[in-house]
């Protein structure tokens, strides 16, 4: 009570109110310290649309979903009945049903196009790691939340996905079946698995992504926003402390904000309206039939977002491991020649690639393609550590940098590609060169980030007022 | 408060557009709410299921009561006996709407009369208490009995609250309960059969 501050005489009510507020709730603090005077970069670009858009589909999913909740029933028996009844029944069903559907596409567009800018302008390097890692740690809860609520309508393709998926933690060797069991709560794929599916896609996962997003942003307004050109604002500042390449958040960004917002829920009101099936890419045909568990349908293929990770799993067959074990080898063969690591060092690399290589002859393909899947998102994880890169942004790297980029963009796009069509012998073997290249762009980035001619980083950003 | 607004050199020209968009952003939010709201309201198959049940009547005796589910809501069926009708010209005095001509729960016009019914010896009734909605219990003997007057004429007590009604469903005066037992829609399709939510008006 000591601390309490008074409101000037006479002053309008709406400062009193304020006082009275302040005094009890920092409210004016977070407004300044996360708002009106959070300094962030002036030359920030179109890629920098994705991360407000990101908070705004997940509001969007949070307020359908709850709206479907109401009438939805998990229970296999009436599952895919409810989604009908709210479909033709219910007053407005169809549009907040295909509101949820589409969002839930947008959610990856919006994601992988956000954690795009990030590659593009070295945003995870230091001081922005841990907001790096906790996105990652939220892209793999918006994974495993999609996952749970795609069988939640019990379609032929909810079914059948959710098989393959849960069939995945059963190839773990020695733990694996029983640990499926566990997933499913039940000897096969049912009732009991799609009542804890529900329970995880409606509450456990979205209160996680809640306090992840939370973290995030914390994180973020610690060390403040990157920039296309990946200079330090902090760096220069005014008389009075600003930054001289700062503008405050509000209102600059929130206005700024509102015009990628327009132009994306344009887009959205438009897919929601002509085009929610989006050919079969956003809502499968396939999951139009009741689920039957005693018929697969012909194709079968997760949605379009899981599509590249699921090709990298197909691609892993005997052969590819075999391809791995070789590479290994060489690699270690290379780096005890030409590495130049101590005698200790060799040991243990000559020590752990005659293990790497035991062990991936002993174990089926069937487990490292779990592995190479898990690894091919874990890995995003690395990523601080792995770009050695003396400049952040790709503006300033060597040209050949950016057709590198281009490269592993138009190989995630020919792996995702490829996970949608049937497995053909030739497939598989794009997707196994394409998974290579995949991983050979993160593991042999501490060298190739390195060579080449970099361009001088300017002092201040550059920005042109427009 | 917020010290980078000269409150002295707004631009005039760049609120208008500000309230404009702000404007059309509100209209956008409005309309987006619509069909989360319309969602709350009954679907169609909430609406189907209110149709009219048919009740046969052909097993009542004199005296004896049936209940029947009609959009979720008990209906009963009285046979009354000749004392029972008998008793409803005592209770006029009793009740607090006689005529049945309070509107809150319209009496459908056919049943605008001392026994509130189309047939004397047949009650309708929807069993719900217009006071705050439990069903009434069944009190068809008259007499005294634990809760009830010494000189119960029969009829009907709810005890939620404590309300009573006649043996045409009348509620008496001084009840916690506003109005008498809603009489719903009604015909009879033969002597022994009666429809429950459509009358000849439907």
């Amino acid at each position: 009570m000591a601390e309490f501050k008074e409101a000037p005489a006479g002053a309008p009510a709406g400062v009193k109110f304020m006082t009275w507020v302040d005094n009890r709730f920092p409210a004016t603090q977070l407004w300044n310290d996360h708002l009106a005077r959070y300094y962030a970069p002036k030359n920030l670009n179109f890629w920098y649309f994705f991360g407000s858009l990101s908070l705004l589909v997940l509001v969007i999913q949070i307020v359908t979903g709850i709206f479907l909740t109401m009438h939805f029933k998990p229970d296999a028996a009436l599952a895919f009945a409810s989604v009908e009844y709210i479909m033709r029944e219910v007053p407005g069903g169809w549009i907040i049903r295909y509101m949820h559907s589409t969002g839930a596409s947008m959610f990856f567009v919006v994601v992988y196009l956000h954690m795009f800018r990030a590659l593009l302008y070295g945003s995870y390097r230091k001081p922005r790691e841990l907001v790096w890692i906790i996105g990652c740690a939220i892209f793999l809860c918006l994974m495993a939340t999609s996952f749970f609520g795609y069988l939640l309508p019990w379609g032929q393709m909810s079914y059948w996905g959710a098989q393959v998926i849960i069939n995945l933690f059963a190839a773990v060797p020695f733990i694996g079946p029983d640990l499926a069991i566990l997933i499913r709560g039940d000897y096969v794929v049912g009732d009991a698995t799609l009542n804890r599916f529900f329970a995880l896609h409606v509450i456990a996962l979205p209160l996680v992504l809640l306090g992840l997003v939370v973290a995030h942003i914390i994180a973020l307004h610690e060390v403040g926003s990157n920039n296309p050109d990946g200079v330090e604002i902090k760096a220069k500042r005014d008389a009075s402390g600003k930054p001289l390449d700062g503008i405050p958040f509000h209102p600059y960004y929130t206005v700024h904000d509102i015009l990628g917002v327009s132009v994306f829920l344009m887009i959205f009101a438009a897919i929601m309206f002509f085009a929610p099936m989006m050919g079969g890419y956003f809502l499968k045909f396939t999951n139009f039939i009741p689920a039957d568990p005693l018929t697969t349908p012909v194709h079968i293929m997760p949605v379009w977002y899981f599509t590249p990770y699921y090709s990298m799993l197909r691609a892993t067959t005997d052969v590819f491991v075999n391809v791995l074990v070789a590479l290994i080898a060489l690699s270690a063969v290379l780096s005890v020649l030409a590495g130049g690591l101590s005698q200790r060092g060799k040991l243990m690399v000559i020590v752990g690639s005659l293990l790497g290589i035991a062990v991936l002859m002993f174990f089926d393909a069937k487990f490292w393609g779990v592995v190479v899947m898990g690894a091919s998102v874990l890995i995003l994880f690395f990523l601080p550590w792995l770009d050695r890169s003396p400049v952040l942004s790709i503006r300033y790297r060597p040209t050949w940098h950016k057709w590198l980029y281009g490269v592993f963009v138009v190989n995630f796009f020919m792996l995702g590609y490829l996970g949608l069509a049937v497995p053909t012998a030739l497939n598989t073997l794009i997707a196994q060169v394409g998974t290579l290249l995949y991983f050979a762009f993160f593991l042999l980035m501490p060298w190739w980030s390195r060579i080449g001619e970099f361009k001088p980083v300017p002092d201040r950003v550059v920005f042109k007022p427009h | 408060m917020n010290p980078s607004v000269d409150q002295s050199a707004v631009d005039k020209e760049r609120r208008i557009w500000v309230t404009i968009a702000c404007g059309a952003g509100a209209a956008g939010g409005i309309a987006a709410a619509v069909p989360f709201a319309m969602s709350f309201a009954p679907s169609e198959r909430a609406r189907a299921a209110g149709a009219a049940v048919e009740a046969d009547i052909s097993a009542l005796r004199p005296g004896e009561m049936m209940t029947v589910e009609w959009r979720g809501q008990p209906v009963w069926i009285v046979h009354r006996t000749p004392e029972q009708i008998a008793s409803l010209e005592r209770t006029n005095a009793m009740v607090v709407d006689p005529q049945s001509a309070r509107t809150r729960f319209p009496t459908p016009e056919y049943a605008r009369n001392v026994h509130r019914s189309i047939k004397p010896e047949y009650l309708v009734v929807v069993g719900i208490c217009t006071h705050l909605g439990c069903s009434p219990t069944p009190r068809l003997s008259a007499g005294a009995q634990p809760n009830l007057p010494d000189d119960w004429p029969g009829g009907f007590f709810c005890p939620c609250h404590g309300s009573s009604f006649d043996m045409a469903a009348r509620v008496f005066l001084n009840m916690p309960a506003p109005d008498n037992l809603p009489v719903p829609p009604h015909k009879y399709l033969a002597a022994t059969r009666i429809l429950i939510g459509e009358d000849t008006a439907a």
